[in-house]
């Protein structure tokens, strides 16, 4: 791509910027959010047309005015979002749109065959014949990937493809992604998480503000230089120093026995201050210990805050005994994407809001929304934007500014900086301190092995819907964690 | 997309078609009376899509207003007829034992979609049978004339009627009244209290307004009870009009017409935005409609199909205005 400009009214989101990728090549496409990564790969999609500039596949000068034209020309693209049809099994949805065909009829056991050709090729390990719905997250991607090389791809897009994935998983895409290099497909990676750089690319290029700001082999490329180019300033370290707990902090929250669906028997206690993270593998049960404690699903067992049991384990119940719940999915669970920020940040509190019938008394509203805003810095022109219309680090801050309006006693944090840019995760990881100063009770749940060792006081690893080993902050190490998750002999 | 540059855009539509048809119609279509012809046509329509925007909001649907209509109206004439009771003591009995009716169908309606997850399209699509029956069964099948001619002045009286004299302006119809108080109760409900903020929360993200601790499933369930309690005060009004409670009354294209209003006036049918006042514009828009196609002598059987078409593009137009402000 060469010389790619393109603007929206109001914002020049790429100005003349080029990339190249090699055949058998992994270039990683890094920046914040909003850099333009993502509308430079709609560009070679086809989802969006450029302004200016050429896109040249194999040599030759291509016009890409449709996502059917790339397809012919055999780019690919993996999206962060899914798009397979939950009800299909694998082979359906690898094949949708371009099913094979027997006269008028589908051919059902051609299709199969050729899937079962493709997964054995790539060693893709896949149930063909399940509903993807049915699937963990980690094998929805991989059906995804799937699709992509069923068409034969010359050049692969891979947008976060890990932000699901558990450490093992991850491996495999990685073997996965060795294939390809060896078919000689050009492969641009998209990526918010800087360790997998050098494992996975070969080189990286840095977007920031539309323009492309530096290109080198990953081997000349450090960390740090790589995050200072994309935030244009030095970085600090990636975390912050976490207070110290003292040894004769309360105990805030007390989980005991607490057995529900994918949770067996989980006990484990968090003191005023503490930041406990809870690692493991995707479908560990992590997210499910979670949403036990906060009363979102049925559970056995008993959860108390300060010492006092929880009688009735319903959201409301968990709110009002001070216990704040930060979903993974702020889309699906945490934002109501339709309604303004001072709605959403406002909407687990409304009780100090409404006087007398339910009348919500909007200049407090207001008010509390606006401090809210000042105090996380939510980037919105004002509180009555619409959270569709914000960024993902953004978002995310609004649905911590929802639970930090009831000043919660006990923090659950689930995948707390996926999928948002550098700044915004920096921003997340000082406001943590901050509360654990001020005696929140802190567990948090993350996939990302860095911030899992860098934000705990002590880390429980999680498998099979227990807590199967626990690493005090000096002890655990990425291979202990790991090893404990995955059920390998420590 | 704002729900307010929705409305805004209803309102231009609105405001062009009326000064088009007034020049068409040689200005009769602006007089004053024609205008207060049109908002009493449209004062049931509209109550019984305020009551549905609530359902829709949800990302429901109450297909029983119409029946409920029927069998809210039969039983608060026969309660009339049966009750020692005059003037305004028979009026308030009858109109809060009608309005206690239509809150329980609407509670029975809201029981099977809260408790067991079933699409409400499917439980008030069994009580619109439930309850047209019912209407029928209680009334033997025939219509029910009032006794008491109580209710004559709601039905067909006239609001401060002196003073409109005064000012050379028509009087302001009773039923007209009613919508007016039922729009602005409802707006007000949905806009500034705890329970609208819930149920376009829950319309919204259900989940997200479930882990926020709002009481999903009774704020779903007071959606249809509201939907039940509208259909009961267009019930009541209906039979003032006629001064007799008929199990015909709603078994034309009430429903229907209802769910155009709300479509119309800018509220999503896949939940979670929408406004009163814009269904209050959509049953405007509607009335107006037919009320020009008749100054304007079209025939009735093609005004249906204009009013379909209209409905049809009003829709079309919001869609690809929403598109269009996406894009940019």
């Amino acid at each position: 791509m060469r010389a790619i400009g393109k603007s929206f009214p109001g914002v020049r989101a790429l100005a003349d910027v080029s990339i190249f990728v090699r055949s058998g090549e992994v270039l990683a496409l890094v920046g914040e959010n909003g850099a333009g990564k993502s509308t430079l790969m709609k560009i070679l999609s086809g989802a969006q047309p450029a302004d200016t500039g050429e896109i040249f596949i194999d040599g030759e000068r291509v016009r890409i005015a449709s996502p059917r034209d790339a397809e012919r020309l055999g780019i690919g693209m993996i999206y962060q979002e899914f798009t397979l049809v939950p009800q299909f099994d694998a082979v359906a949805n690898i094949f949708l749109g371009k099913e094979p065909q027997r006269g008028p009829f589908l051919d059902d056991a051609g299709a199969r065959a050729r899937a079962a050709e493709l997964v054995a090729e790539f060693g893709i390990d896949i149930p063909l014949d399940r509903p993807v719905g049915e699937l963990s997250v980690g094998i929805q991607q991989l059906v995804e990937i799937a699709k992509a090389l069923a068409k034969n791809v010359r050049v692969l897009v891979m947008d976060e493809p890990t932000a699901a994935l558990s450490e093992r998983e991850i491996d495999r895409l990685f073997e996965i992604v060795a294939t390809l290099k060896g078919k000689g497909v050009g492969i641009v990676y998209i990526s918010h998480r800087m360790e997998e750089l050098a494992r996975v690319a070969d080189r990286v290029t840095v977007l920031r503000d539309g323009t492309s700001i530096d290109t080198r082999a990953v081997t000349a490329f450090p960390i740090d230089e790589i995050l200072q180019a994309m935030v244009g300033r030095p970085v600090d370290a990636r975390f912050p120093d976490l207070p110290a707990v003292a040894a004769d902090a309360p105990i805030r929250l007390a989980v005991a026995g607490l057995s529900g669906r994918d949770v067996r028997n989980v006990g484990f206690e968090v003191r005023a201050g503490e930041i406990v993270g809870l690692g493991g593998l995707v479908g560990a049960g992590r997210t499910e210990i979670l949403r036990a404690i906060a009363g979102a699903d049925p559970a056995a067992g008993s959860v108390a805050v300060d010492g006092k049991a929880l009688r009735a384990r319903t959201p409301a119940g968990t709110i009002a005994a001070g216990i704040a719940f930060v979903t993974e999915d702020r889309k699906a669970q945490g934002l109501v994407l339709g309604m303004s920020v001072l709605a959403n940040t406002t909407l687990a509190h409304l009780d100090r809001f409404a006087r007398a019938f339910g009348w919500l008394d909007a200049p407090a509203e207001e008010r509390a929304s606006e401090e809210m805003i000042e105090r996380l810095r939510i980037r919105t022109p004002d509180a009555a934007q619409l959270v569709a219309n914000l960024s993902g680090g953004t978002q995310q801050k609004v649905v911590l500014a929802k639970w930090l309006l009831g000043e919660p006693r006990v923090l659950l944090l689930d995948e707390p900086t996926r999928g948002i840019d550098v700044g915004a995760k920096a921003e997340i990881y000082e406001l943590m301190v901050g509360l654990a100063k001020q005696g929140v009770a802190i567990v948090m749940v993350s996939s990302e092995l860095p911030e899992l060792l860098g934000m705990s006081h002590r880390i429980c690893v999680v498998r099979q819907g227990g807590i199967v080993a626990e690493f005090s902050r000096a002890e655990a190490s990425p291979t202990n964690v790991i090893a404990a998750a995955s059920g390998a002999a420590a | 997309m704002n729900p307010r540059l929705r409305l805004i855009g209803t309102i231009l539509v609105l405001l062009a078609l009326v000064i088009g048809v007034n020049i068409a119609a040689h200005g009769s279509f602006l007089e004053p009376s024609n205008i207060v012809r049109v908002l009493r046509q449209i004062t049931y329509n509209c109550i019984l899509g305020v009551g549905e925007t609530f359902t829709i909001l949800t990302a429901g649907i109450d297909l029983s207003i119409g029946s409920l209509v029927s069998l809210t109206g039969v039983v608060m004439a026969l309660l009339a007829n049966s009750l020692h009771l005059t003037g305004f003591a028979l009026v308030s009995v009858v109109l809060l034992a009608g309005i206690a009716l239509g809150a329980g169908a609407g509670y029975v309606n809201a029981l099977p979609v809260v408790r067991l997850n079933l699409p409400p399209f499917i439980t008030t699509l069994a009580m619109m049978q439930v309850a047209l029956g019912l209407s029928y069964i209680v009334s033997h099948g025939r219509p029910v004339p009032l006794n008491s001619n109580a209710f004559n002045s709601i039905g067909i009286g006239s609001f401060l009627g002196g003073l409109s004299a005064k000012l050379h302006l028509p009087a302001l119809p009773i039923p007209v009244l009613w919508m007016a108080v039922v729009v602005i109760i409802c707006s007000l409900l949905l806009e500034k209290t705890r329970f609208g903020r819930s149920i376009l929360a829950l319309g919204g993200n259900e989940e997200a307004a479930r882990l926020a601790g709002i009481a999903v499933h009774r704020v779903k369930t007071m959606a249809y009870v509201i939907s039940g309690i509208c259909a009961a005060i267009a019930g009541f009004l209906y039979m003032a009009l006629f001064s007799t409670g008929s199990p015909q009354t709603g078994t034309g294209d009430e429903m229907l017409n209802a769910i155009a209003a709300v479509v119309v006036g800018g509220t999503s049918l896949a939940g979670g935005r929408g406004t009163i006042v814009g269904t209050f514009f959509g049953a405007l828009l509607i009335g107006l409609l037919d009320n020009a196609m008749n100054l304007l002598n079209i025939d009735s059987y093609l005004q249906k199909v204009v009013l379909g078409a209209v409905i049809l593009l009003a829709v079309a137009l919001d869609e690809i205005r929403k598109r269009y402000l996406a894009a940019r």
